[in-house]
C-alpha cells in the first residue's frame, strides 16, 4: 500500500496538531496537560499499529526497498521514503518505545506538558524519517532536525546541568554533522543522484571512498557513540529527564549504527575494509575502558550510560566484521539495546521519581521494600550483562563470532568485556538493592505502582521473547543483511 | 517417550514462573508443593528415561523444540538431547534435586520467603536441564549461564547479608572469567568446523585433528586451542585451580543449595562438558595433559586446605572441589566413563553429606564451627548414621579381593587405576595418580576429622562453647596472621540467618524433622549401592552397550582397558591411604581424645598450617591484584582519561576557547540553547541552499 510509509512517519504530526487544538480550546491549565497526555499516548499508540501493519505487509524474502514513495518535490530533490528489512526493524523499535516514553513522564513532567509532547512526537516523526529516507537531502534534514528536540528536552525538561550538558551534546553533534553534510554535497556533485538506492550501487573513486568515509564517520561515530567521543553521552543522560534517556539510548543511537550499515558499508566498502582495523580498535577500547569507567562511577544514570557506550563497542565491531553473523548479531544488538537499556534508565526514573536523587549510596537494601522493583530490575541487569535467555546475548555473542572471523585480536577483548560488564552491573545491583535499608529516607518506599508496572511489562516480554526466539527478528532481516554483506564481499573482492 | 522428556525438562521451568510470579498470592504451601511435585514428576520421568536407555534399548534421539538462533549456518534449536550421558545426568539431576526440594520444608520452614526459594530451585534445575541436554553449544551455553544466574540468586538468597551478597557476586564474576574462555571456545569451534551442532561437529574431527590456527604469529594445533578454551570454562563451573576462589564462598547460600548446586550438579558441569566433548578431547593431547594437571593439582590443593578449616560447609566445599580434580583427571587421562561415574557416585554421597551438615546445622541452632560440635552422635542418630555412611562413601572404604564397597571405592579406585594405567605411556598421567593416591588418604583424615569432630569427643555447645572457639582463634592469632580481615572471616561464628529463629532460646541440639531425614536415608542407600550396582554399566564389562557411542575413545586409547591390569600395590593404594587417614584421625581425635592436637601440631608447624588455613593465600594474591588493577583502571580511565585528556582538550577546552572568544566578539556566546538551535538551524539552511544553487 504506497503512503502508508509516510503516514506512518507523519502521524505523529498528526497528534500535535491536536495537542495544539487543545490548547487553544481550553487554555493553558492542568486539565489541557491532562488531556493533552492522553491524546499524545493515543497518537504514539496508532503510529505503532500503523507501523506493525506495516510490518505484516512487509515480505521479508525481498532483500530490496518497499513501501516506495517517491515525489518529485522542489528544485530537482526528491521525497524518496522506503524501508528494507534493516530499517523497518527500527522504526518498529522507534514506535514501540515512544507509547512507553509518553507513560513515563506521566506524573514526574509538571512544567510546560503540552510542549514537552510536542517534542516527543515531532522527535518521533523525524526519527521515523531517518530510517525511512531515501534521499540523502531527506535523510540528512531529519538526521540533524532530530537533534533539535532532543536539545530542547534536554535543556527544558533536564536537571541542575542541562545547559552544560545540551551544549556538549550540541558541540559535538556539530561537528559532524558538518563533515558530514559537506561528504553529502560532494557526493551528489559526483554521482549527479541523491538518490540512497542508486548511491549504494555508485562505484566512487576508492581515494574518494577514504575522503567521505571519514566525514560520515565523524557523524555517525559521535552519535554511536565511539571512544573518544563519547563524553557527551553520560552527561546528556545524566540531566535528560527519564523519558528523554530512553529515546536516547533506545533510539538516537541507533542512528549512528543505522548510518553505518545504510551509508559506509554499502556505498564505501573499500574505505570500510580499509579501516575495519580502526574500527575494531575503537570499539575493543570502548568495550573495555567504559566497562571500567562504567564500574567505578557512583551515579547510577552515568553507571548506565558507559554500559551503553561498551555495549555499542559490540556493535560497531560487529557492523565492520563483514560476515553475516557479525552483521546479524550488531542489529540485533541495537534493537536489543534499545529495550534493555531504555529499562534500565526507567529503573533509575523509579527511584528517581521517589527520592530525587541518583547517588547509588543513598540507596541500599531497596529489595527489603520493593520485591516487584527488584525482580524487574535483576531481569534488566541481567539483560545487560548479556545472560543467555535474555536479547542481551543473542547480540553479544553473535558480534563476537562474527568479529573473531575478522580479527581475533578484538574478539578476544570484547569477549573480556563480558567479564567486566558481570563487575559493574552486579555490584550496582547489589549496592542499590542489596542489605539492609540503612537511610531512613528509604524507609516508606514504596513498591511498583501500576502505570510503572504496564511500562516495564512490554520491555520484559520483548526482552525475553527476543532472547528466547531471535529468529523473529533475523526472518526480518536475513535477506537484506545477506545483500548487504554479498555486496560488500563483492566490492571488497573477499 | 518425545512428550515424557520434554515434560521432564519444562516441569520446573513452569512450576518455578508459578512460584516466583504468583508465589505470595498462592501462598508457601501452594508454592513449595508446586515445585516439588515437578520435581518428583521430573524424577520419575528421568529415571523412567534412564531404565529405557540402559534396559529397554532405546535409541538416542533429539526432540526440536523450536529454534533459536538461525544465522546462515551458526544453526542452534532449542532441542533434548537423550542420549547415556544425558539419562545419567537427568537422574543425578532429578533425583538429588527432588530430595533437596523435599529436605527444604523442613530445612527453610522459617524462612519468610520460601515461594523465592522454591522458585529458584525449580529454575536451576531447568537451567540444568537444559545444559545437561544440548545438542549444540549455544544451547549449553545457555544452561551454562542459566545455572550460573541459579546459583549467583540462591547464594545472595539471604540478601541482607554483605557476606552473602559479595559471594553471590564472586562466583558469577569468577564463572563469568571461565565462560570468557568457552566462549571463545565455541567461535574457535565454530569458524573451524562451520557448525555449533555437535552431530555435526564430531564426525569432522578425526580428519581435522592436524589442522592448526594462526594467532599472534603463532602456529597452534586447532583441536587443542578450542579445547583448551572450552576447558576453561569448565575450570570456572567447576572451580577448578586458579578458578576456584568462588565454591568456598559459595557456602553463604542456605545449605540444600550447596548440596544441589555446589557439590552434586552445577559444580560437576565441567566435568560433563569434557565427557560430552570427548570426540574433541580425544584429538587434543596437549589440552587433555592441561586437564590431568589441572585436576590433579586441585585434587592435592583442595584437600590440603579441607584439612585446616573449622566450618563444616567449607570443609565439605573443599572436599568437593577436591573430588572434583579426580574427575577431571579422570577425563584427562581418557577415562570419561570413569570421571561420569565418579561425578554419578560423587552426587550421592556429597548430596549426603551436605544435607547431613544442614541437618546438624539445623539442629546447632545455625552453628556452622565445627569447634563448637561434638558428641552429637546420641543427640542426632539418624544424622549420625547417614553422615557416617557419607564418610565412607567418599574415603572409599571395600574389599577389593571381593570387589565389594560404598560407593566411593568403585568409583574412586577405577579413577587412580585408569591415571596408573595411562601413566604407563604418560608421565603426566603418572603424576596425577600418585597425586590421586596421596589425596585419598587426605580425603580420608579430613572426612573422618569432620565426622569425630562433630559426633564424637566432648560435647563443646555448653556453657562454655565461646571458650572453645576463642582458644582456636588465639591459637591461630598467635601466627600474627590476623591482619588479613577477610581471610579470617570464616572463623568468626557466623550470624543466624534468620531473625526469628522459633526456637532461638532452646540450646540442646535436636535432631532433624522426618521430611529432613527422608532425603538423607534415600542418599545413603545411593552411597552404599550406587557404585556396586552400577559399576559393569559405567566402567566395567557392560560399558560399551552402556554408553553406545556417547563417550569417544580415540582408536589408540584402551586405557579403561588397560586399567584391570595394573599391579596389585597400584589396586591396594588408595585403600591403604585411606585407612591409614582414619587411623590418624581416630587417634588425633577419638584416641587422644583432644580436638585440638590437630592445632597443637599446626601450631608448631607454622607456616605450612598457616599456609593452608588461607587457602594458599589464593583470595589475597587475587585482591591485590586483579581487584585492585581493575578499580585502579577504573579510575584512571574516567578521571584521567575522560575527565581530563577528552573533555579537557574537547568540548570544555574548546568551550573555555570560544568562550574566551565569544566575550571578546560581543553577545555572540549567550550560552542559550535556543541560540544554538537556532544557529544550526541557520548553518543547516544556508548549507542547503548552497547545494540547491549548485547543482540545479
Amino acid at each position: 500500500m504506497t503512503g502508508l510509509l509516510s503516514l506512518t512517519t507523519f502521524a505523529p504530526l498528526v497528534g500535535v496538531v491536536l495537542l495544539l487544538g487543545a490548547r487553544a480550546l481550553h487554555g493553558d491549565n492542568a486539565k489541557t496537560d491532562n488531556l493533552a497526555k492522553w491524546i499524545a499516548l493515543a497518537t504514539t499508540l496508532v503510529t505503532f499499529a500503523l507501523s506493525v501493519v506495516l510490518v505484516a505487509q512487509f515480505d521479508a524474502k525481498d532483500p530490496g526497498f518497499q513501501f516506495v514513495e517517491d515525489v518529485s518535490w522542489f528544485a530537482g530533490l526528491h521525497y524518496r521514503m522506503g524501508v528494507d528489512g534493516i530499517s523497518i526493524l527500527f522504526v518498529l523499535l522507534t514506535t514501540f518505545l515512544l507509547p512507553i516514553c509518553i507513560i513515563a513522564g506521566w506524573k514526574s513532567v509538571e512544567k510546560r506538558v503540552v510542549e514537552y509532547l510536542i517534542c516527543f512526537l515531532v522527535l518521533e516523526t523525524l526519527v521515523i524519517g531517518v530510517f525511512c529516507a531515501l534521499d540523502l537531502i531527506l535523510f540528512y534534514l531529519f538526521f540533524e532536525g532530530g537533534l533539535v528536540p532532543m536539545f530542547l528536552i534536554i535543556g527544558i525538561w533536564g536537571g541542575k546541568r542541562r545547559v552544560y550538558a545540551a551544549y556538549k551534546f550540541f558541540l559535538y553533534t556539530l561537528l559532524g554533522s558538518v563533515l558530514m553534510l559537506a561528504a553529502i554535497l560532494s557526493m551528489i556533485s559526483i554521482a549527479h543522484t541523491s538518490s540512497i538506492p542508486a548511491l549504494m550501487v555508485f562505484k566512487f573513486a576508492p581515494w574518494l571512498q577514504t575522503w567521505l568515509w571519514l566525514a560520515f564517520f565523524a557523524s555517525f561515530a559521535v552519535k554511536m557513540p565511539m571512544w573518544p567521543v563519547h563524553t557527551w553521552l553520560p552527561d546528556a543522560h545524566v540531566e535528560a529527564p527519564t523519558a528523554g534517556s530512553v529515546i536516547l539510548a533506545g533510539i538516537l543511537l541507533k542512528m549512528g549504527g543505522y548510518g553505518f550499515l545504510r551509508f559506509s558499508l554499502p556505498m564505501f566498502p573499500n574505505a570500510s575494509e580499509l579501516f575495519q582495523p580502526l574500527v575494531f580498535a575503537l570499539s575493543a577500547i570502548a568495550i573495555v575502558y567504559t566497562s571500567l569507567v562504567a564500574f567505578r562511577q557512583t551515579d547510577i544514570k552515568k553507571l548506565i550510560a558507559y554500559s551503553s557506550v561498551a555495549h555499542m563497542g559490540f556493535v560497531t565491531m560487529g557492523i565492520f566484521s563483514g560476515n553475516a553473523a557479525g552483521e546479524q548479531g550488531a542489529i540485533f544488538q541495537m534493537l536489543s539495546h534499545g529495550l534493555i537499556s531504555g529499562a534500565l534508565f526507567l529503573c533509575v526514573g523509579v527511584v528517581y521519581d521517589r527520592m530525587h536523587t541518583r547517588e547509588i549510596a543513598f540507596y541500599g537494601g531497596l529489595t527489603n521494600r520493593m520485591p516487584w522493583y527488584a525482580a524487574v530490575f535483576m531481569l534488566f541487569t541481567m539483560g545487560n550483562v548479556g545472560l543467555p535467555g535474555t536479547s542481551g546475548f543473542v547480540g553479544e555473542i553473535l558480534t563476537m563470532t562474527g568479529t573473531y572471523q575478522a580479527s581475533t585480536w578484538t574478539a578476544l577483548v570484547a569477549a573480556s568485556g563480558v567479564i567486566f560488564s558481570a563487575v559493574y552491573a552486579l555490584n550496582l545491583y547489589r549496592r542499590v538493592m542489596f542489605g539492609e535499608i540503612v537511610n531512613p529516607e528509604l524507609k516508606d518506599i514504596t513498591d511498583l505502582d501500576k502505570r510503572e508496572i504496564l511500562i516495564f511489562a512490554p520491555l520484559i516480554i520483548g526482552t525475553l521473547v527476543l532472547g528466547v526466539y531471535p529468529n523473529l527478528v533475523f526472518n526480518l532481516t536475513a535477506s537484506s543483511v545477506d545483500g548487504l554483506v554479498g555486496a560488500w564481499r563483492a566490492a571488497v573482492g573477499g | 517417550m518425545q512428550t515424557l522428556v520434554t515434560i521432564l525438562v519444562l516441569a520446573p521451568l513452569v512450576a518455578a514462573i508459578v512460584a516466583g510470579l504468583f508465589g505470595r498470592r498462592i501462598g508457601n504451601v501452594a508454592s513449595q508443593a508446586i515445585t516439588t511435585g515437578a520435581l518428583i514428576l521430573s524424577c520419575a520421568l528421568g529415571w523412567y528415561t534412564f531404565s529405557q536407555w540402559t534396559w529397554g534399548h532405546m535409541e538416542a534421539f533429539t526432540v526440536n523444540l523450536l529454534p533459536f538462533i538461525h544465522v546462515g549456518n551458526f544453526v542452534s534449536n532449542w532441542s533434548i538431547r537423550i542420549d547415556a550421558l544425558s539419562s545419567v545426568m537427568l537422574i543425578v539431576v532429578t533425583t538429588v534435586s527432588a530430595l533437596v526440594h523435599i529436605y527444604s520444608w523442613g530445612y527453610m520452614a522459617e524462612d519468610d520467603s520460601k515461594p523465592r526459594f522454591f522458585a529458584y530451585l525449580s529454575l536451576f534445575t531447568f537451567a540444568m536441564l537444559a545444559l545437561v541436554t544440548a545438542a549444540d553449544f549455544m544451547q549449553l551455553f545457555f544452561g551454562w549461564e542459566g545455572v550460573g544466574l541459579a546459583s549467583y540468586l540462591l547464594i545472595g538468597f539471604w540478601f541482607k547479608k554483605a557476606s552473602a551478597s559479595s559471594a553471590a557476586i564472586k562466583a558469577f564474576v569468577v564463572n563469568r572469567v571461565g565462560d570468557f574462555g568457552f566462549a571463545l571456545g565455541i567461535m574457535t569451534t565454530y569458524w573451524a568446523f562451520g557448525s555449533i551442532q555437535f552431530h555435526e561437529i564430531f564426525p569432522q574431527i578425526a580428519a581435522g585433528a592436524s589442522r592448526t590456527w594462526e594467532f599472534a604469529g603463532h602456529t597452534f594445533p586447532l583441536v587443542d586451542i578450542a579445547c583448551f578454551l572450552l576447558f576453561i570454562g569448565a575450570m570456572g563451573k567447576s572451580a577448578q585451580f586458579f578458578l576456584h576462589t568462588w565454591l568456598p564462598d559459595a557456602m553463604e547460600g542456605p545449605t540444600p543449595v550447596s548440596a544441589l548446586i555446589h557439590a552434586a550438579t552445577m559444580v560437576t558441569a565441567g566435568v560433563y562438558m569434557l565427557c560430552l566433548l570427548s570426540p574433541m578431547f580425544e584429538y587434543a593431547p596437549v589440552a587433555k595433559n592441561i586437564v590431568t594437571v589441572i585436576g590433579a593439582v586441585t585434587a592435592l590443593f583442595a584437600a590440603t586446605v579441607g584439612l585446616t578449616q573449622n566450618d563444616i560447609k567449607r570443609v565439605i566445599a573443599y572436599s568437593t572441589c577436591s573430588q572434583l580434580g579426580y574427575m577431571f583427571f579422570a577425563a584427562g587421562v581418557g577415562a570419561y566413563q570413569a570421571a561420569m561415574f565418579h561425578l554419578f557416585t560423587h552426587a550421592f554421597f556429597k548430596a549426603l553429606l551436605f544435607l547431613g551438615a544442614g541437618s546438624v546445622i539445623h539442629g546447632m541452632h545455625h552453628e556452622q564451627d565445627m569447634r563448637r560440635y561434638g558428641a552429637l552422635a546420641k543427640l542426632l542418630p539418624v544424622t549420625f548414621l547417614a553422615m557416617t555412611i557419607g564418610t565412607i562413601a567418599i574415603t572409599g572404604l571395600g574389599i577389593p579381593p571381593l570387589h565389594l564397597g560404598f560407593a566411593g571405592f568403585y568409583s574412586k579406585d577405577t579413577i587412580i587405576e585408569v591415571a596408573f594405567a595411562a601413566g604407563q605411556h604418560n608421565g603426566i598421567a603418572l603424576f596425577a595418580g600418585v597425586i590421586g593416591v596421596i589425596v585419598a588418604g587426605l580425603t580420608s583424615f579430613y572426612s573422618w576429622r569432620l565426622a569425630f569432630f562433630t559426633f564424637n569427643g566432648k560435647a563443646r555447645w555448653g556453657h562454655d562453647d565461646h571458650h572453645a572457639a576463642d582458644h582456636g582463634h588465639d591459637a591461630h592469632d598467635a601466627h600474627g596472621h590476623d591482619d588479613h580481615a577477610h581471610a579470617e572471616t570464616h572463623d568468626e561464628p557466623l550470624p543466624d540467618a534468620h531473625d526469628d529463629h522459633g526456637h532461638g532460646h532452646d540450646h540442646k541440639p535436636h535432631e532433624s524433622p522426618w521430611v529432613m531425614l527422608f532425603p538423607l536415608v534415600v542418599l545413603s542407600i545411593g552411597a552404599v549401592f550406587a557404585g556396586f550396582f552400577f559399576n559393569d554399566f559405567f566402567v566395567g564389562h557392560h560399558q560399551q552397550e552402556f554408553w553406545r557411542g556417547a563417550i569417544v575413545n580415540a582408536p589408540t586409547n584402551h586405557v579403561l582397558h588397560e586399567a584391570h591390569e595394573v599391579s596389585e600395590l597400584v589396586k591396594y593404594s588408595p585403600l591403604i591411604a585411606s585407612i591409614v587417614g582414619l587411623l590418624i584421625a581416630v587417634w588425633v581425635y577419638l584416641v587422644k581424645g583432644d580436638e585440638r592436637l590437630g592445632e597443637k601440631l599446626a601450631a608448631r608447624n607454622g607456616p605450612l598450617y598457616v599456609f593452608f588455613y588461607n587457602k594458599w593465600f589464593f583470595d589475597e594474591l587475587y585482591q591485590a591484584t586483579f581487584v585492585r588493577l581493575t578499580k585502579f583502571l577504573g579510575d584512571l580511565f574516567w578521571k584521567g582519561g575522560d575527565q581530563k585528556l577528552i573533555d579537557g582538550f574537547g568540548p570544555d577546552g574548546v568551550s573555555a576557547v570560544s568562550y574566551d572568544v565569544g566575550r571578546r566578539t560581543g553577545k555572540l556566546q549567550s550560552g542559550y540553547l535556543y541560540h544554538y538551535a537556532f544557529v544550526m538551524l541557520l548553518g543547516v539552511a544556508g548549507l542547503l541552499a548552497y547545494a540547491l544553487f549548485r547543482f540545479h
